[in-house]
């Protein structure tokens, strides 16, 4: 059973400073499916997802306990490198952060950081990461353009096809969608079904409707804990725990 | 009653107002209306690019005091911005809070030293060391560019510091998650994102620099004529005002006001491209 979990969470809890932002947090992740972990804002979803790809030591006085596996290996281990780990679980941000350069250079930069020079690759790595992300139709006759000119919807694509490019092994996305237009989030929703196959997503959605439509799995937090898990349709169908099915039917949140 | 306040206080405040813009105004409309006369006479040209400065012989031309005041101004900014950025960069990025909190206060106190105070320390020391170290008679462009390059450091730092603070977080996060290391995401995004406020902190460092009088004139030696290395004395536009004014008299002091116009001019271009370049960004 141990071999289909890519991401085992153990006993996991995180504080900055005194402040305890997540409790005792225990929590397995299939590999190849779509875990949405959803919650009234400040539950701690955002820092669960940054302990995982260890951005949160950027904040200071931040501080974890307990331990989390990536293939069964600490990711908190003493010869883990930052660089690596970050490539192999790749994020995309709630607001999109394109870099300040050319659209072909923004998802070309993680390959050429790898050491790759050879044209026609980084052009073949630009194109699938593109058309896997659903933006390739828009941007083709123009990657040499500023990546900043692009629409909001476009520049998260552009997000998801640079972290695409790195290929990651997993992918967090942190409410990707919460800026943008239906069409856009449409899109983006469609490319996260196809790209399942390949990579472990999590996911937190902007919305319950969000996960509904594109989980094979989710999770439940509240005020930093792991309220319940479990399949998609079990948790909205039948929740076990009351305050879920609370959030569920909108009693609260 | 109540609105009747608020009219008076809006006055008050309309008329304080403009007191500062008519500071600005007179001393404009009294530079050009006392320095005009002797450019007409003398012609534009002649007076910038004349190489020979003998007002009493009626020879007015300050192009010598041009090139001086360009290149103590360009040494300046050669040594004083790449050392400004980085410490910029330093404070920014990897300093932990203790040292930036001793750092930070340290650099405004350099703005507050008198630039007398930069002269007289520029001659007891910087000018007796390049005097022994390189030849020559130590009073130089290369003992101004030092002097000015110190007294430039504050406004470049905290004008970059405060462009690169302005970022927004998510985009060191962004280039981190990517699996950038901390200086490749220096100098591939946040170099580049803040561009433009460091332009802006580079110009108005130039602009501090090509208007500084009293510690240029201890350190530079003052001789009007085109220096042939960085340890030949030279003069600048200012301190030729500095150093004249004393005793100069009729179409002397003229072109001494002239001169001033001249300084006027590069200082307003100066500022004009620094609040271009900040504006273009939005």
């Amino acid at each position: 059973m141990q071999d289909q979990y890519k991401i085992n969470i153990r006993d996991m809890s995180f504080f900055i400073e005194k402040k305890q932002i997540i409790y005792d947090l225990n929590l397995d992740i299939r590999t190849n499916e779509i875990l949405s972990i959803f919650g009234p804002a400040g539950s701690g979803i955002t820092t669960l997802l940054r302990a995982l790809n260890r951005l949160n030591e950027l904040i200071p006085g931040a501080r974890i306990e307990g331990d989390i596996l990536l293939d069964g290996k600490s990711v908190y281990r003493k010869e883990v490198v930052l660089t690596e780990l970050r490539r192999k679980i790749g994020m995309v941000f709630d607001v999109p952060t394109p870099l300040p350069m050319s659209i072909f250079d923004n998802i070309a930069y993680g390959a050429r950081l790898k050491g790759e020079k050879n044209k026609k690759v980084l052009s073949d790595i630009v194109e699938r990461a593109l058309k896997e992300a659903a933006l390739w139709d828009e941007v083709k006759n123009r990657l040499k353009t500023s990546a900043l000119a692009l629409s909001g919807g476009q520049q998260q694509r552009l997000c998801i096809a640079r972290v695409l490019a790195l290929e990651p092994e997993v992918i967090l996305l942190d409410r990707p969608c919460s800026g943008l237009d239906p069409i856009s989030t449409a899109k983006i929703e469609d490319s996260l079904t196809q790209l399942k196959e390949r990579f472990t997503i999590i996911l937190a959605p902007h919305n319950l409707q969000q996960a509904g439509r594109v989980s094979d799995y989710v999770a439940f937090m509240l005020m930093g804990e792991l309220i319940e898990t479990g399949k998609n349709d079990d948790i909205f169908a039948n929740p076990k725990d009351q305050r879920t099915s609370d959030y569920i039917t909108g009693r609260f949140g | 009653m109540s609105k009747f306040r608020e009219n008076i206080s809006k006055y008050i405040f309309l008329a304080l107002a403009f007191s500062s813009i008519s500071a600005l105004a007179l001393i404009t409309i009294f530079i050009i209306i006392n320095g005009i006369p002797i450019i007409a006479e003398v012609g534009v040209l002649n007076f910038i690019f004349g190489m020979s400065w003998a007002p009493s012989h009626g020879e007015f031309g300050i192009f010598p005091m041009i090139i001086g005041s360009v290149t103590v101004t360009l040494g300046a900014a050669l040594l004083g911005v790449p050392i400004g950025i980085c410490c910029a960069v330093f404070l920014t990025e990897f300093a932990p809070q203790t040292i930036s909190r001793i750092f930070r206060p340290a650099i405004q106190l350099l703005a507050g030293i008198p630039s007398v105070v930069y002269g007289f320390w520029g001659l007891l020391f910087i000018v007796p060391m390049i005097r022994n170290w390189f030849g020559g008679p130590g009073l130089s462009i290369l003992a101004g560019s030092i002097i000015l390059a110190i007294m430039v450091l504050p406004t470049v730092i905290s004008i970059t510091e405060v462009s690169i603070l302005a970022l927004p977080r998510n985009y060191k996060e962004g280039a981190l998650a990517l699996g950038l290391t901390h200086w490749q995401t220096i100098y591939s995004v946040i170099l580049p994102s803040a561009k433009s406020g460091i332009v802006a902190a580079v110009i108005l460092g130039i602009g501090r620099a090509i208007g500084e009088t009293m510690a240029v004139i201890m350190v530079l030696g003052n001789a009007v004529a085109i220096p042939e290395s960085i340890l030949d004395p030279v003069r600048t536009l200012t301190t030729n005002i500095g150093i004249e004014m004393g005793y100069a008299a009729g179409t002397h002091r003229q072109a001494l006001f002239a001169t001033g116009i001249v300084l006027f001019i590069i200082i307003m271009i100066l500022n004009a491209t620094a609040q271009y370049v900040t504006r273009k960004k939005k």
